[in-house]
């Protein structure tokens, strides 16, 4: 490898050919501020449209600044980050961008996590000039069931637009307009839900600014809780245990389980379950769906294969809208949080004598898909839905902080039964990899009638965007593919589109990372090291859990026993299994 | 930019596909694409772009980016004449916006706009290299020069214009 050597602001630092100026003065302790760029570095992805211009360094012998993101060094290169006229350029930069932005932070959704707002303190902008002269952008608030665009407070950083074609390969957002009407929109500048969104919500968690948020649905979370009448039940999903704890300062992978549930009880829940529960339901489903099919292609009988996991709601929306030609090849299992819904609002209502309409479903999700997967209709009994609201973590945070608790003085509590008692393969769920992991415990058994010697396999984890094992069933090698991120998932189904897939089954999470890299988790600013720390946390626990297959949850033998019979029966399919839509977007042909 | 919205019929999706297939179906040659579609269409509606994005397999979001980026490109249809002034720097130091606010009055129209009967349609472009002539008008291929404000309704009579 090459190297240059270069000062900046007078110190010396040698990098290799092609560093940029930005990461040079990294290396050596030198924070330059930046707005627009976003590094993905186990992504290979970097946003450095060169467009806010807030990091612009003075080169010696260079006649104007240079955006540092995006110019790389030079021999003998001479740099300084911190002269006068750099410090006015860069201020006068941020108050161009504040003088047309909305003046709201006190009452701003972003307020205190706002990347501009962060900007503004840390140049000590006091006073904006050409205010008075700037003209305020009017876009209408486009309103989805998970997503918030408000577009006043847009600053064209265009991260989300990387996220949404680069990493995604979505491709519902694009920049579209020019000089003061540019704005990032869906094609025609239609509303999110019109649109091919998945809901992902990838964009909101890079988003500096309040121009993407999640709806926010803790106020109405907080009129049920407050109703004597309601009967209040809330499931929490497996990734929100491993990043609750990061909004209360606490380092990245604290597992905060107990925590959680004695801080969801104090906030007035009536029962505190875990969707680790529906977790482990969803092997049973899942899993017996997989050796089905598994078993009818050994007997040359008619089947689809590989089977796709379908926990994933932002998959799910993926796969209707891009690949309508594949549904009948995802898994017809509901997600967890569905089918803990489901479960919630039959069995146990019946269990506790509460009538449906008396009870209310709250999720604790990663995810900002949630919000719109539980509105749908086929998840609905009379209008009333299985799971009423869900709300993110960073929600769930904000909510605990309202009632003026600290998760760090929380004593450890467990989850109530029956709906919370969960084994280790539930919990995994929340890390790539994972859910086919839950399955291959489970289904490993089911076939061969033996024991596992060892419940870990290792050859499933793994932070790689698209991963390839074989996992062995007494003989019979089953083909497992994995993906995370929606562009990775994209590959292995066109390889399915074109015959070439080989695989038996594969898992697809929508999110890098899986559930612990969520739109709805504490931002993680696309550094993968917390999203390894997150899933470690998670096999931490499956290891530490006295029960680690999902078919041996005492809780779930009892719920097919009493209620469900087996799986895959009749109810099974009525409470647990749904179908999927061709939603793709249509061309209107005049014949 | 509005939203208009039409039923292509087959044979115009053919023709649109056969555009694509002529620059290979390259992404790279957007551009190129929507220009030779809009001169088969006059202006370019959302199933138009629909159809490019799905043969060029790029998001329709991109190319809906690219027809708002360039103001070249539209989304309104043209006019059956359509009207185009010179606005360059010779026409209009020559007085080519007292022309265009001319057009504007007889018309009620403003720049980028159709008439409701679909007859005429307005709009301003760059030096068309007849500097000479200036203010120059267009009218389809037409060319008028040394444009005078008060010659403006005699033209647009030529056409079927009516008070």
């Amino acid at each position: 490898m090459q190297f240059v050597k270069l000062t900046i602001d007078n110190k010396p630092v040698e990098v290799p050919v092609g560093t940029t100026i930005y990461k040079a003065a990294k290396k050596l302790g030198i924070d330059i501020p930046v707005l627009c760029y976003m590094n993905l570095e186990h992504m290979g992805i970097e946003n450095k449209p060169a467009g806010c211009r807030i990091c612009v360094v003075e080169v010696e012998g260079r006649k104007n600044l240079a955006p540092s993101c995006s110019t790389n060094v030079t021999e003998g290169m001479v740099v300084r980050t911190n002269t006068m006229r750099v410090l006015n350029a860069r201020r006068t930069v941020l108050e161009f961008l504040l003088s047309d932005h909305p003046k709201d932070c006190l009452i701003c959704p972003k307020s205190g996590r706002c990347e501009l707002q962060d900007l503004a303190i840390k140049l000590g902008v006091r006073k904006i000039h050409n205010e008075e002269i700037a003209e305020m952008s009017t876009y209408k608030k486009d309103f989805s069931p998970s997503i918030i665009r408000d577009l006043d407070k847009c600053v064209m950083c265009r991260r989300c637009e990387t996220m949404c074609n680069d990493v995604q390969t979505v491709g519902t957002l694009s920049a579209i307009n020019r000089g003061f009407m540019s704005a990032v929109a869906p094609a025609f500048e239609m509303d999110l839900i019109k649109s091919t969104c998945t809901y992902c919500g990838q964009c909101v968690a890079v988003c500096p600014t309040g121009a993407l948020t999640e709806v926010d649905h803790t106020p109405e979370l907080v009129r049920a809780l407050a109703d004597p009448k309601k009967v209040v039940v809330v499931q929490t999903a497996p990734a929100v245990r491993a990043a609750l704890g990061e909004e209360f300062g606490m380092p990245a992978g604290t597992l905060v389980t107990g925590k959680m549930v004695a801080a969801l009880r104090r906030l007035g829940f009536d029962y505190v379950f875990d969707t680790d529960f529906a977790a482990d339901l969803t092997i049973l489903e899942e899993g017996t769906e997989l050796l089905d099919r598994l078993t009818k292609h050994l007997n040359g009988q008619p089947t689809k294969l590989p089977i796709l996991t379908s926990c994933c709601p932002g998959w799910v929306n993926f796969f209707e809208q891009q690949f309508p030609d594949l549904l009948d090849i995802p898994s017809t299992a509901r997600s967890p949080q569905q089918m803990f819904g489901a479960i919630a609002k039959t069995y146990f209502a019946d269990k506790i004598g509460v009538k449906r309409e008396d009870m209310v479903v709250v999720s604790i999700m990663p995810c900002l898909a949630k919000k719109y997967e539980c509105q749908r209709d086929e998840f609905k009994t009379d209008g009333n839905p299985d799971v009423d609201f869900s709300i993110s973590t960073r929600e769930l945070a904000h909510l605990i902080k309202e009632a003026n608790m600290d998760l760090n003085n929380m004593p450890d509590e467990d989850f109530d039964n029956p709906l919370g008692e969960s084994t280790g393969a539930g919990v995994i769920f929340g890390a790539t990899g994972g859910v086919i992991e839950a399955a291959c415990r489970t289904a490993y058994e089911v076939y061969t009638g033996k024991k596992l010697d060892k419940v870990d396999f290792e050859q499933l984890r793994g932070l790689e965007g698209i991963r390839a094992a074989e996992v062995d069933f007494n003989g019979f090698k089953v083909k497992i593919g994995i993906a995370h991120g929606l562009g990775n998932a994209r590959k292995l189904l066109e390889d399915i589109r074109k015959g070439k897939s080989e695989f038996h089954a594969i898992e697809i999470m929508a999110c890098p990372g899986g559930c612990v890299g969520g739109g709805g988790q504490p931002l993680h600013h696309g550094n993968s090291e917390i999203l390894a720390k997150r899933a470690a946390a998670l096999y931490r626990e499956d290891a530490n859990k006295p029960i680690r297959k999902s078919h041996e949850n005492p809780m779930i033998i009892e719920l097919y026993e009493k209620f469900l019979g087996k799986p895959m029966s009749h109810k099974a399919h009525e409470l647990l299994h749904t179908h999927y839509h061709d939603r793709s977007p249509k061309i209107k042909i005049k014949d | 930019m509005a939203e208009s919205r039409v039923a292509l019929k087959r044979s115009e999706v053919e023709q649109l596909k056969a555009v694509c297939r002529e620059f290979n179906n390259d992404p790279g040659e957007l551009i190129n694409v929507l220009h030779k579609a809009q001169g088969i269409f006059g202006y370019l509606p959302a199933e138009v772009q629909e159809v490019v994005a799905q043969e060029l397999n790029i998001p329709v979001a991109k190319v809906y980016g690219v027809v708002t980026f360039y103001s070249f490109f539209t989304m309104i249809p043209r006019g059956q004449y359509p009207i185009s002034l010179c606005t360059g720097t010779a026409c209009y130091v020559r007085g080519a916006d007292k022309v265009l606010d001319e057009f504007k009055r007889l018309l009620k129209l403003d720049v980028g706009e159709t008439s409701a009967d679909g007859k005429f349609s307005l709009n301003c472009l760059r030096c068309v290299g007849a500097c000479g002539l200036a203010p120059v008008v267009l009218v389809g291929e037409k060319t008028y020069g040394r444009v005078s404000p008060d010659q403006v309704r005699e033209i647009l009579k030529e056409y079927g214009y009516e008070v």
